[in-house]
């Protein structure tokens, strides 16, 4: 009964509306899922339906192709590893600021947060001449570091959030047990931050895996490339060919899609408990 | 605190020694990959320098008079400001409505909304080039739309008129579903006494809406207002694809132009193509840009930042 007076509430208004946006945001994706599988002539004719023929010769030619799984293999281990190196770091740093008492505590939390301001975007040049002269240009190496160096503050700022909700009694008693700062980092504080470091690890892989720019700057052997780099050189040979792109596209889309469905609930928590608590 | 009550015998005590393991290496990344590019981007903008050797010649504020006197720049200002001005205007207000028409749970709003959040996932690069494809003036779906009206629609993107709404309607299919997430967390946070409360004084359903949940997630919304325009401002991934016009060789588009793709197209691409004979590249820096035209808007970041520094970033929205 309840549940039926709530659907209720919804009014036309809203439900039209719905569907609208959801149409609006379906029409596009379906549309390159299924132009992959269109000759170009029919992509004029028949815009909307779907294809004639399933004849997937495309996809294999790509899956086959020079660069798709090198590019993604590329993107994986850099992701891999600023995840890693994210987690790491930004849970050391979260915890002596969330547990222990030292002079300049706040304000190198601060310095910590001024990274939220700035984006990678912002100082591209000076980062880039930084990488250059550490000789960190053209290796995976140079993006994981600036990426996890760029992620730290959001990451940091989540850590810390988590941490300070843990028990405090807990932390104390260890203390009273003459157990050392380290050992309760290791042996209390990570055990039970499993979520929270799910939720790191996720948004440092999805900000590695779509990164477009830092790649873009200091690649420049084709093989080390990452794939939003390996799909515009594809797009660059191919120029107008929508279908081969679009396929393309769609073979690079598919591990994010089944990724986001996957570590949805981390990413929503990520959202809703960390940075914007509800 | 117990630790420092314990009787500090020697100078490395346990806190002493976790705190020299655990925070040098974070800090020295922090500051040598974002901080400091940050402070060079500020310094380099004062001197002409190829970015090779020493910097020596100190030229004052003449970079800056030259982006402001370029002829591309007033467009790129006036596109950057209908990006931002837009984006809070047309996805903040849609997140509202859809996240008030999703907020009771169940198995159809749950994939509803993971549909309305999928776009936010999806790398730039790619949705930047899905919408190249959907505005495509020959094989493209808006065409297409236009002939099921019997309309004849403009290339959108070579159309000075409609090429920025747009672009203004990608970021809106993008963005909108993480400003929903965001609005949704908050409204779910409002105790249900206080709008049971309401609906027994018989107070309508808008009413409630505009008079009691907005105000009370009014944090929220300066959260999502905070992260839409700093989104807006740094614009670069999702307009390069779409800017590439036709497949020609890199050749911005001026129509298109925001701040970002403007220093990216003049500073980093121009260089890198004459590497070998060092042009006077450095003539000014995009934030140093941006902070200067978008004074108001840094304000209000520097306030927000202060605010998530002084909470934690903790009871901002709750």
């Amino acid at each position: 009964m309840a549940r039926a007076r709530k659907r209720n509430e919804l009014s036309w208004g809203q439900r039209i509306s719905l569907l609208i946006v959801a149409l609006f945001i379906i029409v596009p994706m379906f549309a390159t899922a299924v132009g992959g599988f269109k000759e170009v002539g029919e992509m004029r004719t028949n815009p909307f339906g779907l294809p004639n023929s399933w004849d997937p010769h495309k996809f294999v030619e790509i899956i086959n192709g020079p660069t798709l799984f090198p590019s993604m293999w590329n993107s994986l281990v850099v992701a891999l590893g600023t995840v890693v190196l994210t987690i790491i770091l930004s849970s050391m740093a979260a915890f002596t600021f969330a547990h222990i008492r030292f002079f300049g505590r706040k304000m190198l939390m601060s310095f910590m947060l001024l990274g939220l301001l700035f984006p990678a975007a912002t100082a591209v040049l000076p980062l880039f001449l930084k990488l250059r002269d550490l000789g960190l240009l053209d290796t995976h190496l140079g993006i994981i570091l600036a990426q996890t160096a760029f992620s730290l503050s959001f990451s940091v700022l989540l850590f810390h959030n988590f941490f300070s909700e843990l028990p405090k009694e807990l932390i104390e008693a260890a203390r009273m047990d003459n157990c050392s700062d380290t050992k309760i980092y290791f042996h209390i504080t990570l055990p039970l931050s499993l979520p929270i470091i799910a939720t790191v690890g996720v948004f440092a892989f999805v900000a590695s895996w779509n990164n477009f720019l830092l790649p873009l700057i200091s690649l420049n052997t084709p093989e080390k490339y990452s794939w939003p780099l390996g799909i515009m050189q594809f797009r660059g040979e191919y120029g107008t060919d929508w279908s081969r792109i679009l396929a393309y596209l769609t073979l690079t889309i598919l591990p994010a899609i089944v990724f986001f469905l996957a570590a949805q609930r981390y990413i929503i928590s990520g959202l809703t408990g960390g940075a914007v608590k509800g | 605190m117990a630790s420092t009550t314990k009787p500090a015998t020697k100078f490395l005590d346990g806190r002493r020694f976790t705190l020299l393991i655990f925070l040098p290496l974070p800090v020295l990344i922090f500051a040598v990959l974002v901080v400091y590019p940050m402070v060079d981007a500020a310094l380099f903008s004062f001197y002409d320098w190829n970015g090779f050797g020493p910097m020596t010649d100190f030229v004052g504020l003449e970079n800056y008079g030259d982006v402001l006197s370029h002829r591309h720049f007033p467009k790129a200002v006036r596109n950057t400001v209908i990006i931002v001005v837009a984006s809070l205007a047309l996805q903040l207000p849609l997140a509202m409505w859809m996240s008030l028409a999703l907020i009771e749970k169940s198995w159809g709003v749950n994939a509803i909304r993971a549909l309305f959040f999928l776009p936010f996932m999806l790398a730039e690069i790619a949705t930047g080039l899905i919408w190249r494809f959907v505005y495509d003036g020959d094989y493209g779906i808006l065409p297409a739309i236009g002939d099921v009206f019997g309309a004849e629609l403009p290339y959108v993107l070579g159309d000075k008129v409609w090429v920025m709404p747009a672009i203004v309607l990608v970021i809106v299919w993008k963005y909108f579903g993480f400003h929903m997430m965001i609005y949704i967390a908050a409204l779910q946070s409002i105790s249900k006494e206080v709008i049971e409360a309401a609906q027994l004084d018989g107070v309508s359903k808008w009413k409630i809406i505009l008079h009691i949940k907005i105000p009370m997630i009014k944090s929220a919304i300066m959260i999502s207002v905070f992260f839409a325009m700093i989104g807006a401002l740094q614009l670069f991934d999702l307009i390069f694809p779409i800017n590439r016009w036709r497949a020609e060789p890199f050749k911005p588009h001026h129509c298109k132009l925001s701040l970002s793709i403007w220093y990216h197209t003049h500073e980093v691409r121009l260089w890198r193509f004459s590497q070998r004979a060092p042009v006077r590249w450095l003539r000014c820096d995009h934030p140093d840009i941006q902070t200067n035209i978008v004074i108001t808007g840094v304000n209000q970041w520097l306030e927000l930042a202060r605010e998530m520094n002084s909470h934690g970033g903790n009871e901002l929205a709750s």
